[in-house]
């Protein structure tokens, strides 16, 4: 791409609309169907204009000399690196911050290691935590920093819902009026309440789904189906997101065994069969192949697992972007 | 001793269903006269012209934290706060380091409180040893060193032939039995009340159920054993039915609520704020309200405090990290004015009762919760009109984790008289 071009999209993006205010990203709780168009919007045009556009650079300076920091407390490999690559490709230096080795072993607070490295002049701190609300706790100690959340126990995901909204929107056009199934364990699952969040307020119908243990009939008091079926939703469901068994964020084990588990909740060629032909299948992963998804699925035509990796760095440069601008 | 009259007041005392503007003499440490009588000669006079003049508020269920969590809380800095808040009288909970599982530990509390000298300071003691729920505590040594009840409070009981013969052995001293009731094993691991905040939230629940049978299992082995049963910090919608058909029956089951528990949801904790976290934990509004309509209806005898101090090096962190409790007794007063006596649930001699004379009966202590002729001199002048911010320097206790700072107060002791000594005052 010509330097001249470069610069149109550059100043193109640098163009952050009135409409976005929002210094931090600690959830979709709150967030407007205007908001999560706009942040679906922007993730697009990166992914089309820089992501995947012809030529090599793919980086955009937009935040050059601002430093970005990866707290995370939790294990992560693909959030983690999307979040990086999101935040190099933005031409912003990323800094990586474990909690394994870190003075947090030391017993210092979340709020005192966030203050002592936000003074070495950081403008961003990505957040990852087992403790619902620590993103909240460090945002509201911290003055003058963007706090985004990338996954906080199982409250919040919420650049990972983004990534599947954008990757459903990219399938069918549109969100509104869809009907989207997540499946499997919604009690420990932060996506699935991103996801919820995300789903309803850009208008579509959400069903969860997974063994009575896992999914709480409350759900349908914030307008959510509840099935304890998978086989009776099949043929009305245009997207299936499959979540993981979350093992390690379970204090008692909820259901007799997991092949039990699969044999009632596994996504497989029978299954999916009994589906829409134009039926989109996504996961968050990692993925648990044999558990909630067999491999041909995991693997075959209606999947769209690999493609959301990729929309996931995109949401994360339009995260970052718009967040920064805003401060 | 000198001598105090206090004049002009209204004076209300349900010990002796005395409701009026009248005077009261305190004269070496006991109540003289009440109405009518000769003022002692240098006798000094407190106009009460506005205020109620109540005998000395009581709270049951205060964390004093010392021996051992000295930097939450200390028994000089918490018996200076209760005082500040209108109490005359605390009894403090035994889940300290040690717990108060031995005499000479009941007996340094007691000393430690005589030292501070700001209220009267009464130890409840642990049901089992070390609060370990295995083995009977030396009850009989421990009521004989001065603890007027025993308690495991901060974990529930979970051995039913353990608390059975605990209340078996405590009818021989007449000693109630306090229960924190709770099933731990349904609350394991849990933050907050089970429901749709918490499905929301992410944040682990504590079921409603993990308190209601255990204030059923409790119930029932009180009616069998025939012991004193107090059930603390009731929480839940089903609490509170259990322990009214529970009275209906003629079990002798006595009951308390917290402030918080009557003024705040678990809505709160959208907030992430660990100064929401309790335990139990804050429920969902129909539980609120059962607490406030048990309250009224009888079925709850008594407020506490459950006053819990936490430095704020505890409580600022992971809400799934930071301990449960906030404290509360420099709230309590002017909280239950807003929410009971403003909102007409309870008249003043109601809440008196509920303050001072049935946690007094509850725990036997003789000569407290009344201003009758030749009580103590225990008195609590309330100013109940005056409006106040609540800010940490206005905090007597050594913590400061209350959900109420920043909040505009009506109402708050305008004076304290313990043992015929003014021990506060802000007249």
């Amino acid at each position: 791409m010509p330097v001249s071009e470069r610069n149109t999209v550059s100043e193109r993006f640098q163009e952050v609309p009135s409409r976005w205010k929002r210094q931090h990203l600690l959830g979709l709780e709150g967030l407007s169907a205007e908001e999560l168009t706009l942040l679906l919007d922007y993730a697009q045009s990166f992914r089309d204009e820089i992501l995947t556009a012809e030529g090599t650079n793919r980086k955009i300076p937009l935040l050059g000399g601002k430093a970005i920091v990866n707290l995370f407390f939790e294990n992560s490999t693909r959030t983690r690196t999307s979040f990086s690559l999101a935040g190099r490709r933005l031409g912003a230096d990323v800094i990586e911050f474990s909690a394994g080795t870190s003075s947090l072993s030391k017993g210092e607070t979340i709020i005192d290691t966030a203050r002592n490295i936000q003074a070495m002049g950081v403008d961003a701190f990505v957040i990852r935590h087992n403790c619902p609300g620590a993103p909240q706790l460090v945002a509201g100690a911290l003055d003058g920093c963007s706090v985004l959340n990338a996954g906080d126990g199982t409250h919040e995901h919420p650049t990972q819902a983004l990534l599947d909204m954008l990757t459903i929107r990219q399938r069918f056009g549109r969100i509104e009026g869809l009907t989207v199934a997540l499946v499997g364990d919604i009690a420990h699952s932060r996506v699935a309440r991103s996801n919820i969040r995300g789903l309803k307020t850009l208008g579509a119908n959400v069903i969860v789904c997974g063994p009575s243990t896992l999914v709480a009939s409350q759900w349908e008091e914030l307008g959510v189906e509840v099935s304890y079926s998978l086989d009776a939703i099949l043929p009305r469901v245009n997207v299936f997101n499959l979540l993981r068994i979350q093992f390690e964020r379970q204090v008692v084990r909820p259901f007799p065994s997991i092949r039990e588990y699969a044999y009632l909740y596994a996504m497989n060629a029978r299954r999916l069969a009994r589906c829409r032909d134009d039926v989109l299948i996504i996961a968050p992963g990692p993925i648990n192949r044999g558990v909630e998804i067999t491999p041909d699925v995991a693997d075959g035509s209606h999947s769209a697992i690999i493609d959301q990796v990729t929309n996931g760095v995109a949401v994360r440069m339009a995260a970052l972007w718009l967040c920064l601008s805003r401060r | 001793m000198s001598a105090i009259v206090i004049e002009n007041g209204r004076l209300v005392d349900p010990g002796q269903s005395l409701d009026e503007i009248t005077s009261i003499c305190l004269a070496d440490g006991k109540v003289a006269w009440v109405g009518d009588g000769t003022v002692p000669e240098g006798a000094q006079r407190i106009d009460a012209s506005g205020m109620i003049v109540a005998p000395g508020l009581i709270d049951m269920h205060v964390h004093l934290r010392e021996p051992g969590g000295e930097e939450d809380e200390t028994i000089d800095t918490g018996t200076l706060a209760a005082v500040c808040g209108g109490f005359t009288s605390i009894a403090c909970c035994p889940n300290t380091l040690p717990p108060l599982d031995s005499q000479a530990s009941v007996e340094l509390v007691r000393q430690l409180a005589l030292r501070a000298d700001h209220c009267n300071v009464f130890p409840l003691c642990c049901i089992s040893k070390a609060r370990a729920g295995q083995e009977l505590a030396e009850l009989g040594i421990l009521f004989e060193a001065g603890a007027v009840g025993c308690t495991d409070d901060g974990a529930g009981v979970g051995d039913s032939e353990l608390m059975r013969r605990a209340m078996e052995y405590v009818l021989m001293f007449d000693r109630p039995i306090l229960s924190h009731a709770e099933s731990m094993p349904l609350d394991k691991e849990g933050v907050m009340h089970e429901g749709l905040v918490a499905m929301e939230l992410g944040l682990r629940g504590m079921p409603a159920a993990a308190e209601e049978v255990m204030v059923a299992r409790d119930i029932t082995l009180a009616q069998s054993t025939g012991a004193r049963l107090h059930i603390m910090h009731v929480s839940t919608e089903g609490a509170v039915s259990a322990i009214r058909r529970a009275k209906q029956r003629g079990v002798r089951v006595t009951a308390e609520v917290t402030p918080h528990h009557l003024t705040l949801q678990d809505e709160a904790l959208r907030s992430f704020s660990s100064n929401f976290k309790m335990n139990p934990p804050l429920r969902s509004a129909e539980h609120v309200a059962a607490c406030i309509e048990g309250l009224r209806d009888g079925t709850i005898d008594c407020i506490a405090t459950d006053h819990a101090p936490h430095s704020a090096e505890k409580k600022l962190r992971e809400i799934t990290i930071a301990p449960f409790g906030i404290v509360g007794l420099e709230t309590a007063l002017p909280l239950m004015i807003e929410s009971l006596i403003d909102k007409n649930i309870l008249t003043w001699p109601q809440l008196i009762e509920k303050m001072s004379l049935r946690p007094a009966q509850i725990l036997s202590l003789t000569g407290k919760g009344t201003l009758a002729a030749g009580s103590d001199a225990d008195v609590t002048i309330i100013d109940p009109k005056c409006s106040w911010l609540l800010t940490e320097g206005e905090l007597h206790s050594k913590s400061k984790n209350s959900p109420w700072l920043g909040k505009t107060m009506t109402g708050r002791a305008a004076a304290v008289i313990v043992g015929g000594k003014i021990k506060f005052s802000r007249l």
